[in-house]
């Protein structure tokens, strides 16, 4: 069973008079543990690709299905719960919350899933050392570098050990020697069996995965398979 | 998510947004605050209002009548006329109620004028002077200090002897016992048998206690030798007020010769009256009032609506972020209902604890006292209009779509 199923996926948008085809008939599968990365120019429908994926947005029609569960009929509160079990989101500009301490950032989303205190904080603590934060727990994200910042959410997304870890152009706001950092990481976490997905314009980052699918106008252009994890780099 | 973990965690947020904003949320709150100051104050006043009336006419006896010959209360200039053609009640009228009433414990009439009163060479002006008998002692609320009351026997005889109010026994005696002495009522000379407890003011209008009490028929002698009379008839029971006042009333038509289609020539009063009279103006009074400084409640809450359109306006990153990760609508709602009640009950908190040093000023004019109750009012007010007015901003908080939501810079 694959782990994303999406069948003629479209998704419209209506700009004032002008229906914008944000997605036209999109049909792809992502099995468990693989390394995607999602490519295309600004426009060309990747974005709204991942707020699909992510749960964030419905597709106008076409059918998805998340770890066997069908998607397409879920209301706002059921997409919540989904997104909290299953998915996990890395940003490009990290969107951790500014008054809160990385400990209770990554607590956050055991929080909506109704741990218990004492266990949640020992998950969050577990999931920034892994990331590599053990020393920085209680430090407010003014208080980190962006690369720092980003590990934070990194460990936001995996506390809660989800399906999938969807990244947004997570290099895009970091200098490139931190961006190869959180790319590292990246590696590490899919080595250990993650399925991650990242959506990015650079080829670079892309480089990075297993698997390419270029987007252009709404449609995949190509889907293509790159290299053993001899190839890559680290 | 766990209703009592999503509050736990909305009071977290709610304190740490509050803290964060902390002039905002003061200036917020101002408006509530007054608010709450005005309406707890409005109430204390109400209340201290009503206290300081039923205080007042409790002198008045819950079981005794009283008849003039018109009513506490007149409703027009004409009725008020009316009542002022109508024939006096005299002695010999009080007389026959006496002898004809089987429910009264007691009867007694009572003639009031205004005297000055000498003692040696200290003066007392404008003292009450009532006229009436020894049964005065039960329908009357004074009792004796020091002494004793008017006797039947020196009723009967008319005797030259007076009780004095405390007032009168200040004005005049200083500190020695008045008990004994004689003093002047005008230019009549009377014996002091007797002083009176202190009994307070009327409304804290006028004192009760500058009054000096003497039989009937010395002041019918000295001062007014037609005088217009009330009677007071105490039943002999609170349980049979209303047989009483019936009784009361045949007997008095029957004696002022009230032809039987006509409509009585005299009233009948009662505390009770009185007392529902004055729930009738209080209410109303107590009404507008509350309407009024409820307006500024109001105004508070439109402003703590206002700021929290800002809030969530300005925090829909966050609102964005937070439903990213898991966060349902109504943890949404939640989060920002519990900011609003939170705000509002600081500021409710704040409003009872400004009424407080108040309504020890309230209390140099009316027994006034902050009492448990109002505040408990008072902040679940503020509680509800923080979760009223909240609401809408909070709810369209919860409905923001996620996507839009971190779009937002």
């Amino acid at each position: 069973m694959s782990l994303i199923r999406l069948q003629n996926i479209t998704r419209r948008y209506q700009m004032g008079t002008e229906t914008i085809h944000a997605l036209r008939e999109v049909t792809a599968t992502i099995e468990r543990g693989e390394y995607v990365a999602i490519m295309g120019p600004s426009g060309s429908g990747k974005s709204t690709l991942m707020n699909v994926v992510g749960c964030l947005d419905t597709p106008t029609s076409g059918t998805y299905e998340l770890n066997g569960v069908q998607v397409g009929g879920m209301d706002d509160n059921e997409l919540a719960d989904v997104r909290n079990r299953e998915i996990g989101f890395v940003f490009q500009t990290f969107n951790l919350l500014p008054r809160a301490s990385a400990l209770r950032n990554v607590e956050l989303p055991l929080i909506y899933s109704g741990m218990p205190s004492a266990e949640r904080h020992e998950k969050a603590l577990e999931a920034l050392t892994q990331v590599g934060l053990a020393d920085r727990v209680h430090h407010k994200p003014n208080e980190m570098s962006g690369g720092q910042r980003q590990r934070v959410a990194v460990a936001r997304a995996l506390v809660t050990n989800p399906s999938i870890l969807l990244a947004d152009e997570p290099t895009g706001n970091l200098d490139s020697r931190t961006g190869d950092e959180i790319l590292a990481l990246f590696h590490t976490l899919w080595s250990r069996g993650n399925t991650m997905i990242v959506v990015t314009h650079e080829e670079e980052v892309a480089r990075h995965a297993r698997r390419i699918l270029r987007i252009r106008d709404g449609l995949i252009a190509s889907d293509e398979r790159i290299g053993g994890p001899h190839e890559v780099h680290v | 998510m766990k209703f009592t973990s999503e509050i736990r965690e909305g009071l977290v947020i709610a304190f740490d947004a509050i803290r964060a904003n902390k002039l905002r949320s003061i200036l917020t709150t101002l408006g509530l605050v007054i608010g709450v100051v005005t309406v707890t104050l409005m109430g204390t006043a109400i209340e201290g209002l009503n206290a300081a009336f039923l205080r007042s006419i409790s002198g008045l006896g819950a079981d005794v009548l009283h008849v003039d010959r018109f009513a506490w209360f007149t409703h027009s200039r004409q009725e008020w006329l009316k009542g002022q053609n109508r024939p006096n009640l005299t002695l010999s009228q009080v007389r026959e109620v006496e002898r004809q009433m089987t429910l009264a414990r007691a009867v007694a009439p009572y003639v009031e004028i205004r005297a000055p009163m000498f003692y040696k060479n200290r003066r007392s002006s404008n003292v009450a002077v009532i006229g009436t008998t020894e049964q005065f002692l039960f329908t009357g609320s004074a009792s004796i200090a020091q002494g004793r009351f008017l006797s039947a026997e020196e009723v009967k005889g008319a005797r030259p002897v007076c009780v004095l109010g405390v007032k009168v026994v200040t004005n005049l005696f200083l500190n020695d016992s008045p008990l004994g002495s004689k003093v002047r009522v005008g230019d009549a000379i009377f014996e002091v048998i007797g002083t009176l407890a202190p009994q307070g003011s009327f409304l804290g209008a006028f004192s009760l206690d500058n009054q000096v009490i003497i039989p009937v028929q010395q002041l019918v002698a000295r001062f007014w030798d037609e005088p217009s009379c009330q009677i007071q008839v105490k039943a002999r029971s609170p349980a049979d007020l209303d047989e009483t006042k019936e009784e009361l009333r045949g007997v008095l038509r029957k004696i002022r010769r009230v032809p039987a289609a006509d409509e009585d020539d005299f009233a009948i009063n009662q505390q009770e009256t009185l007392i529902s009279t004055f729930h009738r103006i209080a209410g109303t009074i107590a009404a507008v009032g509350l309407f009024i400084t409820g307006l500024s409640l109001f105004v508070g809450g439109i402003g703590i609506m206002n700021i929290m359109f800002v809030s969530v306006a300005e925090r829909t990153r966050e609102i964005g972020i937070r439903k990213a990760i898991g966060a349902r609508r109504r943890t949404i709602l939640l989060q920002f209902l519990i900011e609003a009640a939170g705000i509002c009950f600081l500021g409710g908190l704040l409003g009872v604890l400004l009424a407080w040093p108040l309504t020890w000023l309230l209390q140099k004019v009316l027994p006034a006292t902050l009492s448990l109750p109002a505040v408990a009012i008072a902040l679940t007010v503020s509680l509800i209009t923080g979760v009223v007015s909240g609401f809408l901003p909070a709810w369209r908080a919860a409905r923001l779509n996620p996507v839009d939501a971190l779009r937002n810079e």
